[in-house]
């Protein structure tokens, strides 16, 4: 308990450790809500709660660490586990996530939860259960006499995800399969009537998320580390992220992504590293209670 | 009459089967605590319509209290833990079996109580939201014991050994199992001819309108959950003295082994089915033995696959499709609409 408190005294006594979480936690909260995004996609688009969602960054990470032994350049990686992803996703699709759209949500809960286990575990037989990085022969930028320490290859990692988020922004807004992905969103019968082959549309929403949190992983794998069993942990804070912020509600998604990012980021400081798992699960049930409040709140406006 | 001729056999069966196989006499225990699990998960999820995919929370903190409890009752639990399974803390007879039977009352009693303040907080949660806030509350309870160093931290705690004969042991612990698993099975039998059981089956079809018709709700969810917690945490007490040591994130709260394993037991053998969950964990336990046996290293991929394929193609279970092709095997008639209805 002591340290605990050391710890939040040594926040204000030393301001500048504040300016180093709070990077940190925006760095990898940019991550975290790239991963959620894909979440709150699938979510709203099919109505599919896909638990393997932390898998597919896993995979990613997986496929751009294996690309980088075989001497390629480690930034290539990103897009070309955006594309393989794209397939893996794709299959899935056609296999499991096709045949749970549409029935109780609890079966697309479950279903997915098995495809997680099998993700996890064929990454684990192939590549093994040790955690592996990526490093990038990069400079470290350093500010307040070396306080906060900046390398510049967590600074390409955020910047290519936000270029990643980018794009995909502006392909759901301006290309006709953005279009038909927000019309079946909206109302999948009208979208139907409306001539939209809404199966390809779900196929395409799946191997999209897949591809986004692919690349995400394969950016995980330059900044941080990744572990075939850390996967159930991208998906609960992806959960916790749109939970948070609703769905449909894209800077609602950025910004609680961030958010998380840098509260995990404080709680490890405080409570050790050793928590950090914890704290991602406790703010899960938090955001929870938080929404069953406001609901209570409606449910006795409506008495 | 055949039904009694049937209760006999299988009772008969369930007797004898330790002294049969005694190779097997650990296997058999676990497939009991299978039943055990499976049987009190569909009593909140099959036939009230709660998925919780949390109940792991239970049979983890039923493994802690025990330990706990037979321990304060000779010795001081931090200096026993500081020691790690080493250092001379020796139980008698008569300390063993106490600790075991108060250890296995207060994990039961304790887990209720946890239920119904978890309940509390997350029943409001409807559907995949109460799935996903209960296996929250077992993986943050699995993180947050591991860096608990009173209890062992991540190193876990280990019990005494069974002060007897290590086979007679065995024997014991699979009659453990068994009693409490067919004391379960009874028991749900009778509590859902009841009122009780009603409640819950309304509960499961239209909550709103149950509530609608008076039925205080949380209070039905409530009991019920605190019955399934106190039947599991007493499963992992008596698993705890049966595994001897065992650590927070792979054996207390196994999340993606046995917290999901016993809901793939009840969606195989059928949801909402007394007999389902039974007959799921026998297949289940059985087909995860012999993948384990003869699929070394891909077992997991195996059973990700059973569970997928159960869920997505095959959610009547077995009891499900048995009652769709031999209707009248459960009394049930079916008239020509298709429909079915119970027969008086």
């Amino acid at each position: 308990m002591d340290q605990v408190f050391g710890n939040i005294g040594m926040l204000f006594e030393f301001p500048v450790v504040n300016v180093k979480i709070i990077l940190d936690g925006l760095m990898i909260g940019a991550l975290f809500a790239l991963a959620a995004y894909g979440l709150a996609l699938v979510w709203g688009v099919m109505n599919v709660k896909n638990l393997a969602q932390g898998d597919f960054v896993m995979a990613g990470g997986y496929i751009a660490w294996w690309l980088t032994g075989k001497g390629l350049p480690p930034l290539l990686g990103v897009p070309i586990a955006f594309v393989m992803l794209w397939g893996i996703g794709w299959i899935i699709y056609k296999l499991v996530i096709s045949r749970v759209i549409g029935r109780d949500l609890f079966t697309s809960l479950l279903a997915t939860f098995g495809v997680a286990i099998m993700m996890a575990q064929i990454l684990n037989l192939l590549f093994g259960s040790d955690t592996q990085s990526v490093k990038l022969e990069y400079e470290t930028l350093y500010f307040f006499d070396g306080f906060v320490d900046v390398p510049i290859a967590k600074l390409i990692g955020v910047i290519m995800a936000a270029g990643l988020a980018a794009g995909v922004i502006y392909f759901m807004k301006t290309s006709r399969m953005g279009q038909a992905i927000r019309a079946t969103a909206q109302n999948p019968r009208a979208a139907r009537v409306m001539g939209i082959d809404t199966d390809k549309v779900y196929g395409f929403t799946f191997s999209l998320n897949a591809a986004i949190c692919g690349a995400a992983g394969a950016i995980i794998v330059m900044v941080w580390l990744i572990q075939p069993f850390y996967g159930i942990t991208y998906s609960i804070r992806s959960f916790v992220i749109v939970t948070a912020a609703g769905l449909g509600n894209l800077p609602g998604v950025i910004a609680a992504g961030l958010g998380i990012g840098m509260l995990e980021q404080y709680g490890a400081h405080v409570f050790g590293i050793g928590y950090q798992q914890a704290i991602a699960v406790l703010l899960l049930l938090l955001v929870l209670m938080v929404r069953l409040a406001q609901q209570r709140r409606v449910r006795q406006v409506l008495k | 009459m055949n039904k009694t001729v049937l209760y006999t056999v299988l009772l008969i069966v369930a007797a004898i089967a330790p002294f049969l196989f005694p190779a097997y006499g650990t296997q058999l225990a676990t497939l009991w605590l299978m039943i055990i699990v499976a049987l009190t998960w569909d009593l909140t999820g099959g036939q009230m319509g709660y998925n919780s995919l949390g109940n792991i929370f239970f049979y983890g903190t039923g493994m802690y209290v025990a330990a706990i409890v037979t321990i304060s009752l000779v010795y001081n639990v931090a200096d026993y833990t500081d020691a790690a399974g080493g250092g001379t803390f020796k139980f008698t007879w008569a300390q063993y079996f106490a600790g075991m039977a108060l250890g296995s009352l207060a994990a039961g009693l304790f887990c209720a109580v946890c239920a119904v303040i978890i309940g509390f907080i997350t029943f409001g949660l409807r559907g995949p939201y109460f799935a996903i806030g209960t296996l929250g509350v077992a993986i943050a309870a699995g993180e947050l014991v591991s860096n608990w160093d009173w209890v062992g931290g991540g190193q876990g705690i280990a019990l005494p050994v069974y002060p007897g004969d290590l086979d007679q042991g065995k024997i014991v612990f699979y009659f453990l199992f068994a009693g409490l698993g067919i004391g379960i099975f009874l028991f749900l039998k009778w509590l859902y001819g009841t009122r009780f059981g009603l409640a819950m089956n309304a509960i499961r079809d239209d909550e709103d309108k149950a509530e609608g018709m008076g039925l205080h709700t949380l209070r039905y969810k409530l009991t019920a959950w605190a019955m399934a917690a106190f039947f599991v945490g007493i499963a992992g007490a008596i698993s705890a003295f049966q595994l001897i040591h065992f650590e927070p994130l792979e054996t207390a709260y196994q999340t993606i082994n046995l917290g999901i394993f016993m809901v793939v037991c009840v969606l195989l053998g059928g949801k909402g089915t007394l007999w389902g969950p039974v007959v799921g964990a026998i297949v289940f336990h059985v087909f995860k033995e012999v993948t384990w046996n003869y699929f070394l290293g891909w077992q997991w991929v195996a059973l990700g696959a059973l569970i997928v394929i159960t869920v997505v193609y095959f959610q009547e279970g077995l009891m499900g499709w048995l009652m769709r092709m031999r209707p009248e095997w459960f009394g049930l008639t079916v008239d020509e609409s298709g429909k079915v209805e119970a027969a008086e």
